[in-house]
């Protein structure tokens, strides 16, 4: 497979961080919703180029976690640095506009519209054209349009779902669904992509593809990665770094083959005997 | 020649992304646009134009403002007569206090005052959605109609209390007024519906007209991808007002020739939504569909050799396009602009099954 060329085309829209520093870094966050506390103090950081799971039994708070990270929750407690910088309360769209790209557990496309459009969707903020070149549509607006097909394109070619460009995505299956998701959050050319449950309801071949499309994001453009999700065979086998939570609280945190043999982590999945 | 897109290639992404991008619906397209230009007003005669042919362009373009609120963005609004009513005043008063200027450029500018009063409007709209949000754009309906009965300076303190549409020329024909002919009126009409059909049609093709439809479809991912919910929203409650407001304008100004407030009741609104649904959310042609289906074919059937008295051809008509809007309804949920994409999609394939 070659690598797309429109891409990431630009080095200097990417952050100057290098491989392995620090990108984001969570630090005693709480959020709790009434009297339910979704997540207690948890700290862990993201570093650069990474791919980071965070996994951990059902209602443990993972979804919260990313919902934090991208700015749909406002945790009460804590803290969370991006690109080495605290960052104050924000909307969802200003995590977008610094990098933050995300897909959804269960997929969040827009209906309606075809699987081009869709990804055209997530080129949005790197469009600038306004409303008289829209009215137009020659000239300037076209080109934009138009570059910015390319790079949609390129994005359609790594994902191999030429055949389906022009459907509407709610007609596709859902493993199809769910690598449309993965192009339009790529289309944003994150620096962070966020995968919540990724693989959630595929087959084994299509969990195959979503994996080697993760690795390749991660070794050929230097996504950094945090990923949820439940099959820990996947999980052991693509990541760096793996997070685990229960009932809100981090129980472990490391490399694949230490959190294997974590004995509370074994405790939380098989449970413990009474 | 068949309806085929076999053979039609396309080497650039412009060619591509084209509104038509087959060759056999630009042919049509063109033919159609002759045909209004020049079949219509050598054959129609007056009434024609003026009851049928000019109305219903006008209902289009209400038709489309509504659709790009309700259709694109995914926000219902019951506000549409109001809004066109804000035009329709809007376009009055300037053309009142401004004679000099033509009074095309004053239509055209209403909608800008139809807009800025959508968008205060729509300020709702990022709170509340659905039928909730239709009953806060009532406010508008009420609120406006209201003023226009009140605000005696919208009309000019005209005893009758209705807005008397004062004669206006264009390179010396009188295109509004007493004197002016159905056929100027609606060569008038059809150009500046054709060309903002055109522009409509730019914007929800392109960026804007996304971000509309991801609002739509699921706004917490469209928020994901950086698009601002209230600035969107606002815009399309904005844009849409316009179109409304132009046709509130062309309204009164080309085909009523004067109007009260009654004219800008909820009645107009529930019809402008009727030809939306009817002729299908989130289509342009649907608009057309919509607005030929709601009003002209009750004129059509009207004058249909059914016998009896007038009473009982009024109830006649009534009867069989209330039966036939059930009818489109039940084949087709999503509207006549649905059908005319499965047949076109039937087409496509005849006389092969698949």
């Amino acid at each position: 497979m070659t690598a797309p060329l429109t891409l990431y085309g630009d080095p200097s829209a990417r952050s100057s961080l290098a491989r392995g520093e620090t990108l984001l870094k969570v630090s005693d966050v709480s959020l709790s919703f009434g009297g339910v506390k979704a997540i207690t103090k948890v700290s862990f950081d993201i570093r650069k180029g990474e791919i980071r799971a965070i996994i951990g039994p059902n209602g443990a708070g993972k979804t919260s976690m990313l919902n934090v990270i991208n700015g749909f929750y406002h945790p009460q407690q804590g803290e969370i640095s991006y690109r080495g910088a605290a960052r104050a309360r924000m909307k969802p769209y200003q995590a977008a506009s610094q990098g933050i790209a995300r897909t959804f557990q269960n997929v969040a496309l827009f209906k309606g519209m075809s699987a081009l459009d869709n990804i055209m969707v997530g080129r949005t903020l790197k469009m600038k054209r306004g409303l008289f070149w829209q009215m137009l549509r020659k000239g300037p607006a076209m080109d934009e349009e138009v570059a910015h097909r390319r790079v949609v394109e390129d994005i359609i070619d790594f994902l191999q779902i030429e055949a389906i460009r022009k459907t509407p995505v709610g007609k596709l299956p859902y493993g199809l669904q769910k690598r449309v998701e993965l192009g339009r959050a790529l289309a944003m050319e994150p620096e962070l992509l966020l995968l919540d449950e990724p693989m959630a309801g595929m087959n084994l071949e299509e969990k195959e593809d979503m994996c080697r499309y993760i690795l390749d994001l991660n070794s050929q453009f230097g996504v950094t990665i945090a990923l949820i999700e439940h099959d820990i065979g996947v999980v052991m086998d693509l990541s760096d770094r793996v997070v685990v939570l229960e009932y809100g609280h981090k129980i472990a945190d490391g490399v694949p083959d230490e959190v294997k043999a974590d004995p509370r982590v074994i405790d939380a999945y098989l449970g413990v005997a009474h | 020649m068949f309806y085929r897109e076999a053979g039609q290639f396309k080497d650039n992404y412009a060619a591509d992304r084209a509104v038509f991008p087959i060759l056999q619906d630009r042919i049509g397209l063109g033919v159609i646009l002759l045909a209004a230009f020049l079949v219509v007003p050598l054959l129609g005669n007056a009434f024609f134009l003026n009851s049928i042919m000019t109305p219903f362009l006008i209902m289009a373009l209400g038709a489309i403002g509504l659709n790009i609120l309700v259709g694109y963005t995914g926000l219902l609004s019951l506000g549409t007569g109001a809004f066109m009513g804000v035009g329709a005043y809007a376009a009055y008063k300037l053309t009142t206090s401004f004679p000099q200027v033509n009074v095309l450029i004053w239509v055209m500018c209403s909608g800008f005052f139809a807009a800025a009063v959508g968008a205060v409007f729509g300020l709702p709209s990022l709170r509340i959605k659905g039928f909730y949000l239709a009953v806060a754009t009532l406010a508008a309906q009420f609120f406006l109609q209201w003023s226009f009965v009140r605000v005696g300076w919208l009309y000019n303190h005209d005893p009758s209390g209705a807005i008397q549409i004062p004669a206006r020329t264009l390179f010396g024909l009188p295109i509004t007024g007493p004197h002016a002919t159905p056929l100027t009126q609606y060569l008038v009409v059809l150009s500046i519906v054709v060309f903002m059909t055109l522009i409509a049609s730019n914007i929800v093709h392109g960026r804007i007209g996304r971000s509309w439809m991801a609002v739509r479809d699921m706004d917490i991912a469209a928020q994901l991808m950086g698009i601002r919910l209230l600035p969107t929203k606002l815009l399309a409650f904005a844009v849409s007002s316009f179109f409304c407001g132009v046709a509130g304008a062309l309204m009164v100004f080309f085909w009523l020739g004067a109007a009260e407030p009654v004219v800008f009741d909820i009645n107009l609104s529930f019809k402008i939504l009727f030809m939306v649904i009817i002729g299908g959310l989130g289509s342009l042609i649907g608009c057309f569909l919509g607005a030929a289906l709601i009003h002209v074919l009750p004129i059509v059937i009207r004058m249909l050799p059914l016998g009896g008295d007038a009473a009982m051809v009024e109830h006649l008509t009534f009867l069989l396009v209330g039966a036939l809007i059930i009818f489109f309804l039940i084949v087709e949920p999503h509207g006549l602009a649905q059908l005319w994409r499965l047949l076109k999609q039937k087409l496509r394939v005849w006389p092969f099954p698949y």
